[in-house]
Parts: C-alpha cells; structure tokens; sequence
C-alpha cells in the first residue's frame, strides 16, 4: 500500500508541477461555458429589423409597439420606401422586414382578416427561421388578445417547452460542456500521461518494480478521477450560478452518473494508452477517437434524430450518448434512477467491457 | 584497467538457469538456455540485436514467464515467485529511467517509496548517495539542470538505492561519452566489491573484457560462455569484440 501512496504521490506531483495543463485544464471549460453561453446563442435578442407600416392607422402602430415590446426585435432603420429594402438587406443593416399591408385596421375591422408579409434575410436560415416563429407568434397573440377578445378561433395552438420554458442554450451547452471535458481530463490526460512514462523509458522501472501492473494503473487514474470530479463540480457550479442552469435532480445521483462517466473515460484512456507508443499517437487517438464523437454524433450539438441512419448507429456505441441523455434528464427534468437506469446499465456494460479489455491488453503488452 | 584480473571470490549462485526456453508461436526466441552467475560476478551477456538477449533479461527480471526450463533468480524461481524476484533486484536500461519534471529528492524518494524503504532509510541513503556525488546542492533541482554525464551514473545509483543482490545493466552506456563511460564502469565495480550481482548487456566490445564472465547469444543459442581471457585463447583472437565476430560472423 506504500508503494502504491509513494506511486501516486508521485503522479500528482506530475500533475502539478505542470502548472500550463493544469491552467488550460482549468481554464478551457471555463472559457468554452462563457463562450457557448454568451457568444455562441441560438436565443436573439434585439434582432434588427424593418417595419414598413404602409398603414400607419391606430391598429397597425399597436401591433407595431407590440413586435418592439417583445423585447426580441430593434428598428435600426426608418423604412419609407420599398425601394429602400433591397439595400438594407444586403448591407446586413437588418435581418427581417415586416410589411403591414395598407388600410390594416380597416380590412382587419370590416374583413377580419388583413395581410402581413415577412420577409426574412435566410442566408443564415436558422435565425431567418427563429425570427419569423417569433414575429408570427406575437402577431398571433395581438390578434387575439387585441382584436378579437370574444372570438374563439377554432384552433388554438398554446405552445409550451417544457423543461427549459425559455429555450435557454445554456440547459444544453452545460451537460455537453461537461461531458466534453471529462473525456478530455480523464481519456486525454491519461492516455498521455501512460504514453510519457513509455516514451521517456520510466514505463520498464514501473514494471520491473515491485509494484503491480493494476497498482500502476490505479495509481494513474487517481490524480485524475480527483481532478475530474474537481472540474464537474466547478462546470455545475457556473451553469447554475451564472446561467442558472437547474439541478433538480438528486445531487446524489448526479455525482454517481458523473462518477460512472469519468471511469469509463479513464477506462478509454489507458486503452488508447496501451495502443499508443508516444504521447503524439495518444493525442491524436483521443482527439479523433474520443473528442469529435463527443461533440458531434452524442447530440451534443447535433440532434441525433437528425443524423442519417448510419451515424445514427454508430452513435449508439458512444459513451457520450448515453451520459449526455441521463445527465440531461437528471438535471433539466429532474427525474429518479427509475428513468434512467437504461442509460446507467449501459453505460456500466461499457465501463466493465473497457476495464476487461484494455487491463488484458496492459497484460499482454507486459509478456512480449 | 587491471580489473580483468580480478578473480571471483564468491561463490553463491545468485541466478541459476537451466534449460531455459521461450517460445513465441513457432519462434524460439531462447533455446535452451543453461547457465549460473555467481555472487558478485559482472556477468557479460553479448548479442547482436534479435538474438534473444532481451527475452532473457525479461524473463530473468520477473516481467515474462519461460515456457519451460528451471530457473531461479535471487533463490526465487520465475514462475509464481516474480513478486519477490522484483524486491530482490534493481534495473536500469539505456533509456532515461527519472523523471526529468521531478527534482533530485523526489525521484530518489519516489524510488524509495516504490521499493518499501522508509522514509528515514531512504533519506539516509539519498544524502549518503548525494555526498558520493558531490550533488548535495542539486538536492531540490530538476533532473534536468544536472550535466547529461551525471544523469547515467545517477540513474545506476538509485537503481541501487535498495540495495538488490542483483542488477540488471541493458545497455547503460548507449550514447555516453568515453569518459563518462569509464566513470560509470568505476561504480559498477564499485558494486560488484559491495557483494551485487551485475548482469549487463552492452554493443561496447571493449566494455566485454571488464566482466568477469562473457556469454554471447547467436539465434537464441548461448555459442559462448567463459572468462574474457579464455575465449579469446579458445578462438584466437586478440580481442573480445573479434571473438564476437567469430560467432557471429
């Protein structure tokens, strides 16, 4: 067992005596949650955009305060004439144009109907698309609350999203960023840190030392199990107080989903490590075999609903997947193990699976 | 060097090998390996690269079973006793074995840990080991702000630090300069006098005729077993690196 301390002693002094990782350790998650949160938002706010009120009557400056009140939109230009809005578009000046069409309140009284036309700038289709719903929806709710208080119109759409009432990015960036980074703390550093050992020669005195194969394994998963579970805590902890992102679910839970994950990443990483020779190969394993899948096929980013059947597949064998959906639940939704456990036994099968193999692999690298 | 005279006083077998084979599929990397290394003895063990030299070393350290023959190293035999084999020996390759982020007290104190030493043996034999040295100053430095000649010899050293009744040398002095060469032979018989059993590897045919006994492998085959002096009578030759040709050829 004092082999074992004086082993991992000197695996954390490793660690910090690296004050540059442990700093870009430390600082990517941060700077990737305050990117993902504040810059990189699907969320508009203050979009600009034109109204061009060929009505100019009681009801039409209404709907006109009304799509300003939202909060969602700006004018940035005063639009007098049509021909003003070819140029505007393609100067960026605004992103959508909303044309109220004239005699608005009259048609809109005598008629009951009267047309709006939305004219989006869609060579940025997504925000093109988000603008549009929003325009629509307000001018939905105007009509009814305004113009026709009595009338029940025969369909009534009442949106809700649940979970995330606000469709706040940050609910989705915090669990992807944490997954991002427990891959990249445990699978990454680990894989690397094993190739070191091997690259510099010292991997030959560890094993001809008395300690054993699975003591050295151990020892090198420990500074690193720490510093991973250190860095969760630290990426729940800026999700919930800067982006008030909500744990509802039981912490306990949680912190043994977290757990679960970052064991099996440790696991991928001394698999990566006993494939690759110099800590170049580990890198480079863990970067394309580990991070890309994390970030594009765990539905991190991509919804997996969206992918073609074959990467649909392929992203059933990611451990990101999995932890990704359970984490999602446990913190948005709040749910018990009960909805869960699929997740969770899976998630076992491949830790267990990982440990076997690369323990056997560790092995045998030992006998030739 | 008058070292080539000096006689083997001891006489306990330390390593015992008979009949010793390694089998990789239809490969035989050690074909029936027979030999002793006594007390003491720097044992040579010469052959060109792929002859088996390194199966050998591997097996007799604990890190690889035989497939089949008796041997015992340090009075433990390699198949279920490897766990004791390891207490009982030090090892040090040409490759760097410190850690060039850890300062001189912490790799020495890592070593000490890793061997079972307690805190106060350990810190006995570093200061005895840095005074040797004269490296008292470089105690709380980096490995890497000592010259490139010391790390070799220091190295050697630590692989000493628990005292093994046996060490095993691959190719220390690969890549060291002639005099740093000469130096860290001194410690080597320096550790030898103490009662340690070395067991080297070396390309260096010159550094063959400081040991005491020379095997040289060919195929997985021991070809050659004796003395310095007796082999280059038994093929005539003038040196130990023509001998080597000879076998080899």
């Amino acid at each position: 067992m004092n082999r074992f301390i004086a082993f991992v002693r000197k695996e954390f002094k490793h660690l910090l005596r690296d004050y540059r990782t442990v700093l870009i350790i430390f600082g990517i998650p941060i700077a990737q949650l305050l990117l993902f949160g504040h810059v990189i938002t699907t969320e508009i706010k203050d979009a600009e955009v034109g109204i061009l009120d060929l009505s100019r009557d009681e009801v039409s400056t209404k709907l006109t305060q009304k799509l300003l009140g939202s909060g969602y939109f700006k004018v940035s230009e005063d639009i007098h004439n049509v021909n003003q809005i070819e140029n505007l578009f393609r100067k960026g000046k605004i992103r959508e144009l909303i044309v109220l069409e004239e005699n608005f309140g009259n048609k809109l009284r005598r008629e009951g109907k009267a047309q709006i036309q939305i004219i989006t700038d869609a060579s940025d289709p997504n925000t093109a698309g988000i603008l549009s719903n929003y325009t629509q929806s307000i001018v939905a709710r105007f009509f009814s609350e305004e113009m026709a208080p009595g009338l029940k119109p025969l369909i009534q759409v009442d949106q809700r999203m649940f979970y995330n009432e606000e469709l706040r990015s940050a609910n989705m960036f915090v669990p992807g960023t944490i997954a991002l980074i427990l891959m990249l703390i445990s699978a990454l550093m680990t894989s690397i840190s094993i190739a070191r050992e091997k690259e510099l020669g010292t991997m030959e005195i560890l094993l001809v030392s008395p300690l054993r194969p699975l003591q050295i394994i151990m020892g090198k998963v420990v500074p690193y199990l720490v510093l991973s579970v250190i860095m969760a805590v630290v990426i729940i902890g800026v999700g919930f107080f800067i982006f008030h992102v909500p744990i509802r679910g039981s912490l306990i839970l949680l912190f043994g989903l977290l757990t679960l994950f970052i064991l099996l990443a440790l696991a991928l990483g001394i698999l990566i490590s006993t494939v690759a020779k110099t800590q170049q190969v580990a890198m480079l394993i863990s970067l394309v075999g580990l991070m890309l899948p994390t970030m594009l096929l765990s539905g991190f980013i991509f919804p997996i609903e969206n992918m073609p059947k074959a990467l649909q597949y392929l992203s059933i064998a990611m451990p990101p997947r999995w932890f990704l959906a359970a984490l999602k639940d446990i913190m948005l939704k709040g749910v018990g193990l009960a909805y869960v456990w699929d997740e969770i036994l899976i998630l076992t099968g491949m830790l267990i699976g990982f440990t076997l193999i690369s323990v056997r692999k560790f092995q045998i690298r030992l006998e030739s | 060097m008058k070292y080539t005279q000096r006689s083997t006083r001891h006489h306990d077998v330390v390593i015992d090998v008979q009949h010793m084979y390694k089998r990789f599929g239809s490969f035989v990397a050690n074909d029936d390996l027979s030999f002793t290394v006594r007390k003491g003895e720097i044992f040579g063990f010469l052959g060109a690269n792929g002859a088996g030299k390194t199966t050998a070393i591997k097996i007799l350290s604990g890190l690889s079973k035989p497939t089949s023959g008796e041997i015992s190293v340090a009075g433990y035999n390699v198949y279920n006793q490897t766990e004791a084999i390891k207490r009982n020996i030090g090892y040090m390759s040409q490759k760097f074995s410190l850690y060039d982020d850890l300062t001189l007290a912490e790799n020495i104190r890592f070593y000490g840990g890793v061997y079972g030493l307690s805190r106060k043996v350990t810190r006995e034999r570093m200061d005895e080991l840095l005074e040797q040295f004269g490296l008292m100053d470089f105690k709380k430095s980096l490995i890497t702000s000592l010259p490139l000649g010391w790390l070799q010899k220091l190295a050697f050293s630590v692989a000493l630090l628990h005292k093994p009744s046996i060490v095993f040398l691959d190719e220390p002095t690969s890549g060291v300069d002639p005099i740093t060469r000469r130096q860290f032979w001194e410690l080597i018989y320096q550790a030898a006098e103490g009662g340690t059993t070395i067991f080297i590897t070396t390309h260096y045919m010159d550094e063959a005729e400081y040991c005491d006994r020379v095997s040289i492998m060919d195929q997985g085959k021991i070809v050659a077993l004796d003395k310095p002096q007796k082999l280059k009578q038994e093929y005539q030759a003038g040196t130990i690196y023509d001998v080597f040709l000879k076998i080899a050829r």
